[in-house]
């Protein structure tokens, strides 16, 4: 019977089946972060339970870390504890900690891949909802609460009811300044913040095969943001190449025997998906959000909507969401005038991201007013920035440049907006409050973003680009 | 974890769809690792911006202070995975929580810590919204998960379906970790069928 790649992966992972009905599906690597760990490790202290492989498990500290030059454990107040607790674990449990001040410390679902610890057609989890960023590499990855980080660490595996499966297919080319963040902003807007609830998206087509490996970690990351807890792209050479020699990959005879191996992870043509969706990327614009969840979205030339325009459905949404963002309805997104850029997170601050933002920043500044700033996903990226100059570019073009964590994505380290300021940000939410109370966040790419700081203004990057030509 | 047989409490009526778990179960500014959940649960939007209480909001609403049912619209629970977002509701003794769908993450997390996730398809859940909005929290509802039925005022009578596995799992507050240890001999021994297929699986190593 033909098989999808994701029936290729749960069928090789899964161990059994538990008397509840559910499989039990091996996990091949476990990240943790300081938010949630904790907890885990009371509880398994408490029930005296011990971590079952303690050398598959990996920790960060990224949610709580300050982004401050010279920062320690106590520049956060409100993190200190938590990245303490974390230290304090991961020696009790034997578990690898890529602590502060640690050359590979960054944001879990950065460093994982960088450091080679995801790799195709494995399986991998971590207590964030966007575990699955490293599908980008064609792995199988699920976001989970505390008490499933704590049933992984004793079992090593989670206890799953089989997904369905989706594929979407992504067919043309994306014309310049347009990439992942544009084409993931879209297929949520169409497919709605529930379209892949229940599903496990495998990712196809022209677009994706052109994505380099970042672009699709971008794609993967926003899967959760249509509902679906994992999402991936089948592996390619470009995936290979990107892997190899990467600290934790597989070296030598094993490196060769997992290359031919993942050379055959493919859905088989003739297999069967639940659901099937396919987006036509050729002419998409730029994206942008203009509500309060990541489908609220329209092209960088769109306007506001008018919330009775709007399916009866989603009426009310629109209507709360026109209210808390500020805005009148018909409006253009191009040309509102912004407080705050953000341009960082597991969905957008890996080193292309960031040259992207550099190369729109080069030899310009910030308008006046605006407060920008760049965070790099992993503090390897920010050295590898350093070492193209990137970061001198972005402070001579008034960014602040901080070292890395998860920051404003969620501002669980303080880093965050003042009411009422409108901030375009890289990131994956535009909830209410998210980046600080009454902040009103307008999701975009890093190009878009970086466009936005320098005009002062939400910009399409492509009419700068011109302008400067 | 503790078992879910049955729950009474007042129906308070969130009527939206999409409630996520930022709105749920907010970072706060200052934290740290024992959190009062309880003052958590939908923390910005019970307050003005002055820091006084929102009379409209309906949890802060005389009759749905101590609601033990919560009931909302679409994919409740949509964003971060945290469990706080759980926790906080359990922390106000709220154990049901009725919606027209939940997401992923968040309606394990529920089954995790013995919050019943009730779905009504929609008609039944416009049936069951009708009856709590009539009702308006002057008397309460019993949701029975051996029934698998909730019962109410003027002779409310709802059915609702859930699997029998989720059923059991919460009847008998099962302890997830323990009933997957039962198949530690299956995963050690996968774990040696794996590092002979797929060997660059069973090992991590730093190569530097």
């Amino acid at each position: 019977m033909p098989r999808t790649l994701l029936d290729r992966i749960w069928d090789f992972h899964c161990v059994g089946r538990r008397a509840d009905g559910r499989d039990l599906l091996y996990i091949d690597r476990h990240v943790l972060h300081e938010l949630h760990a904790h907890h885990a490790f009371t509880r398994l202290a408490r029930e005296q339970r011990q971590v079952h492989r303690p050398d598959l498990t990996f920790a960060v500290q990224d949610h709580t870390v300050a982004t401050k030059p010279g920062r320690g454990d106590d520049t956060n107040p409100s993190g200190s504890a938590f990245i303490k607790a974390m230290r304090e674990g991961c020696r009790n449990n034997g578990i690898r900690l890529f602590d502060l001040g640690d050359p590979d410390q960054g944001i879990s679902h950065v460093v994982a891949p960088e450091l080679g610890l995801v790799l195709p057609g494995a399986t991998h989890a971590v207590p964030d909802s966007h575990a699955s960023t490293v599908g980008g590499l064609g792995a199988l990855a699920f976001g989970c609460g505390t008490s499933e980080l704590a049933h992984i660490l004793v079992t090593q595996v989670m206890a799953l009811k089989r997904p369905k499966s989706m594929r979407v297919r992504l067919d043309g080319r994306l014309g310049p300044h347009v990439n992942a963040k544009d084409v993931a902003l879209r297929l949520i807007a169409e497919l709605g913040v529930a379209g892949a609830r229940g599903y496990v998206v495998e990712y196809a087509g022209a677009a994706v095969r052109a994505m380099p490996i970042e672009q699709r970690m971008t794609l993967c990351n926003l899967n959760i943001e249509m509902g679906g807890r994992s999402g991936f792209v089948a592996p390619d050479e470009t995936t290979f190449g990107w892997l190899e020699g990467r600290p934790f990959a597989p070296r030598g005879p094993h490196w060769d025997r997992a290359f031919d191996y993942w050379r055959t992870l493919k859905t088989d043509d003739d297999a069967v998906f639940d659901r099937d969706v396919v987006l036509d990327c050729a002419a998409l614009e730029p994206q942008i959000s203009w509500g309060t969840d990541p489908s609220q979205v329209v092209a960088i030339s769109g306007r506001v909507p008018d919330p009775s325009a709007v399916e009866p459905a989603r009426r009310a949404a629109a209507e709360s969401a026109v209210a808390y963002m500020g805005l009148a309805p018909g409006t253009p997104l191009a040309g509102l005038p912004v407080d705050r850029v953000f341009i960082g997170s597991c969905t957008n601050a890996r080193l292309p991201d960031l040259e992207t933002a550099a190369a729109v920043a080069r030899g310009r500044r910030v308008a006046g007013g605006v407060a920008a700033m760049v965070v790099p996903g992993s503090s390897r990226v920010k050295r590898e920035a350093e070492a193209l100059g990137l970061d001198r570019i972005f402070r001579e073009a008034g960014f602040f440049w901080g070292e890395s964590g998860c920051s404003m994505c969620a501002g669980g380290n303080g880093d965050r907006g003042q009411p009422g300021e409108r901030c375009v940000s890289t990131t994956n939410r535009n909830f209410e409050n998210r980046q600080g109370p009454k902040v009103r966040t307008h999701l975009a790419s890093p190009a878009t973003a970086a466009a936005s700081a320098i005009a002062g203004r939400i910009a399409d990057v492509r009419q700068l680009a011109a302008g400067f030509a | 974890m503790q078992p879910f047989v049955n729950h009474t409490g007042i129906a308070a009526p969130l009527l939206k769809d999409d409630v996520n778990t930022d709105q749920i179960a907010p970072v706060l500014h200052a934290r740290g690792l024992q959190e009062d959940y309880k003052a958590m649960l939908f923390h910005r939007a019970r307050r003005r911006e002055d820091g006084s209480e929102d009379a409209d909001f309906v949890l802060n609403r005389p009759q749905f202070r101590r609601a033990g049912i919560l009931v909302t619209g679409h994919n409740f629970g949509a964003g971060s995975s945290r469990e706080s977002a759980v926790w906080s509701m359990l922390a106000n003794d709220i154990r049901v929580i009725v919606a027209k769908s939940f997401a992923d993450i968040y309606r394990e997390n529920c089954l995790q810590n013995g919050l019943l996730p009730v779905v009504l398809d929609a008609q039944a859940a416009d049936a069951f919204i009708a009856r709590v909005l009539a009702v308006d929290g002057a008397a309460p509802f019993t949701v029975d998960l051996v029934t698998q039925r909730i019962s109410g005022p003027d002779g409310c009578d709802i059915a609702f379906e859930i699997t029998a596995a989720d059923r059991m799992r919460l009847l008998e507050g099962l302890d997830d970790i323990g009933l997957t240890l039962k198949h530690i001999d299956d995963i050690v021994d996968w774990e040696a069928r794996a590092a002979a297929a797929q060997p660059w699986l069973q090992t991590a190593q730093d190569g530097r």
